[in-house]
């Protein structure tokens, strides 16, 4: 602040100096988002150029083989479609309810509240392949569930749930009290005002997150392949039996040295785009539509 | 926020008679908190899943060997069980994805807090969140089979599995977590800080600058210190692009291996349960939780400072 002030008398004498001092900080600023989106377009180009040759029916229908032109995700694609699924079956009401505690329900002067509370800020940073750890430890092998879609769908749901939750939370609370307390002054309960009054009003929001946090699970790789994922799944997953999903095929294939099999690699990787990028294209527009101002 | 709850929780009834205690309501609460309690019960469990194994790996294996060892070779017959080697790949990794995304994120977050214009902003913020979805498996193949190549072509002596495009790829990852982050912190700033600042006679680049950014820097710092933890646990990109190469080398051209791709490798499902393999696992994932945790627990402290100071 104090240069700024000794500067200031200066102020026409320096005005050509300024003027190039901001236009240069502009373009910097332009190169930092010229890196971003160029690294994006760049990947999405060259993912489509190597791999849109063998987007074929062959990869979508048919099953994984050693021989590149016979390969196919059909069982890694299903398995996927199963844990979305899953994860959106187990995440969305367990965040929700959550969400509805903290926000409306919760006295946040009492310890446990709050134990809560930094104890779900801290899940949403934990790494993905330590909850891959937990279900190691407890899922696969301490229950002795094994590696099935089940105990993939679990382990997902608890990585995305922190996230499911925190965007519940910002949707609920941006229901204004007014009509909380209108609710009540007409009588209504407690769980009345919830229920019929904010959890409404809040859909658009949850629903958002919901996907984006869906999307997420999607593509996500390196908890399910600590829960044994596996690699070769010649037949349709079962909700109790062996599997492999989309991104764990898509790294199989990445680490087999033939080319062929990372032109594989590139056509698993579009498929999987198409689905994580149209989760977030639908989540943005419903945002975008049902934006309330109140 | 607290006070407007306790009035919402309590409407002004006082004055009439008291209300009969019903019991679905007091159900529901019961309900909605063991909901919220399994994010507790899912922290104890990560806790217990890696605690209970690395007793027993430590009851092998001494901590001083552990932590001071230079040589990790766990698979080996000779076995060594150093985990120097795994933290310094961890280290080299998010330093040097560090260094890209830092600048570049901040550089965004100021662009889009202090520059854009609305309907840039709206155009933009989409594009990032579209950045943030990408699946890191895709994200580690194209470090290993674009960036790579692409860094040969204009002349540096890369390994296949090099820290430096991992690094890379990692880093322009993390500048959606950077930009938002800042951003947020940057929107917290009151308008006054700024408007005082043009009526001393600055400039844009100097309000943004000497102002915004300082009067953010918590926040800024913040979302540093997360996206630097989300750099130490990312697996995929590392695990496909940096090898599995446990050494200790700050070349960011070499092969390393990190802590998470150590994981990743070992712990496809097919080691037995009790061996001495199974047990690194959770000694090196403890290893792994305990850095991560101590990031986040200094960053949601920095986030609530200077949230406290403008709020």
């Amino acid at each position: 602040m104090t240069s700024l002030a000794s500067t200031a008398p200066s102020i026409a004498a320096d005005k050509p100096r300024r003027l190039w001092r901001n236009r240069i900080f502009m373009w910097a600023m332009l190169f930092c988002m010229f890196v971003a989106f160029g690294t994006l377009v760049v990947l999405l180009v060259d993912t489509f150029i190597t791999g849109w040759p063998a987007v074929t029916k062959q990869l979508l229908t048919g099953l994984p083989s050693t021989v590149p032109a016979e390969a196919g995700a059909r069982p890694a694609i299903l398995a996927t479609l199963y844990l979305g699924a899953l994860v959106l079956l187990f995440s969305v009401p367990i965040g929700v309810l959550t969400a509805i505690y903290l926000e409306e329900y919760a006295n946040h002067e009492r310890w446990w509240n709050r134990l809560i509370e930094v104890n779900i800020q801290n899940l949403a940073a934990v790494p993905a392949i330590v909850y891959g750890i937990l279900g190691l430890a407890f899922i696969v092998r301490g229950i002795g569930v094994g590696r099935v879609v089940l105990a993939g769908g679990l382990i997902l749901t608890l990585v995305v749930l922190p996230t499911v939750v925190v965007s519940s939370r910002e949707a609920i609370r941006a229901v204004p009290d007014t009509i909380r307390q209108g609710a009540f002054a007409l009588g209504a309960t407690k769980w009345q005002v919830v229920w019929r009054q904010v959890l409404p009003a809040s859909i658009p929001g949850i629903a958002t997150g919901s996907i984006l946090a869906l999307s997420r699970a999607v593509g996500e790789t390196a908890p399910l392949i600590m829960v044994g994922a596996i690699t070769y799944v010649a037949f349709n997953p079962t909700l109790l039996g062996p599997y492999t999903a989309l991104p764990v095929q898509i790294y199989n294939w990445t680490r087999q040295p033939s080319a062929d099999f990372q032109v594989l690699a590139a056509a698993g990787a579009i498929v999987l785009l198409v689905i994580v990028l149209s989760m977030n294209a639908v989540a943005i527009f419903l945002r975008n539509r049902y934006r309330r101002q109140w | 926020m607290t006070t407007a709850d306790a009035t919402v929780a309590r409407p002004a009834t006082t004055a009439l008679p008291r209300k009969k205690i019903r019991v679905g309501e007091q159900l529901v609460h019961g309900v909605l908190f063991i909901a919220a309690a399994i994010s507790v019960l899912t922290t104890v469990g990560i806790v217990l899943s890696l605690v209970l194994p690395a007793l027993d790996f430590f009851r092998e294996v001494s901590p001083w060997e552990f932590f001071t060892g230079t040589t990790w070779a766990p698979l080996f017959l000779d076995a060594h069980f150093g985990v120097v080697p795994l933290v310094v790949g961890t280290l080299t990794i998010s330093f040097w994805s560090s260094l890209v995304a830092f600048p570049l994120g901040l550089g965004v977050a100021i662009y889009l807090s202090e520059y854009a214009a609305p309907r840039a902003t709206a155009f933009l913020k989409p594009i990032l969140e579209i950045l943030a979805a990408i699946p890191t498996v895709v994200l580690g193949y194209f470090a290993l089979t674009f960036v790579t190549p692409f860094l040969r072509d204009i002349g540096l002596e890369v390994e296949i599995f090099n820290a430096l495009s991992a690094s890379l790829v990692l880093g322009v990852m993390l500048i959606p977590t950077v930009a938002t982050l800042s951003e947020d912190a940057m929107a917290a700033v009151p308008r006054d800080l700024r408007d005082g600042g043009y009526a001393l006679g600055a400039d844009k680049l100097q309000v943004s600058t000497k102002i915004v950014v300082p009067a953010a820097i918590s926040g800024i710092i913040a979302a540093f210190v997360l996206a630097f933890s989300r750099a130490v646990g990312e697996t995929m990109i590392v695990l496909i692009a940096a090898g599995q190469l446990a050494q200790i080398t700050f070349d960011p051209r070499e092969t390393i291996a990190t802590i998470t791709a150590f994981i990743g490798a070992t712990g496809n499902g097919d080691v037995p349960t009790g061996s001495i393999e199974y047990k690194t696992i959770f000694a090196v994932g403890l290893t792994l939780f305990v850095m991560t945790l101590i990031m986040n627990l200094i960053s949601i402290r920095l986030v609530r400072k200077y949230r406290e100071v403008y709020e």
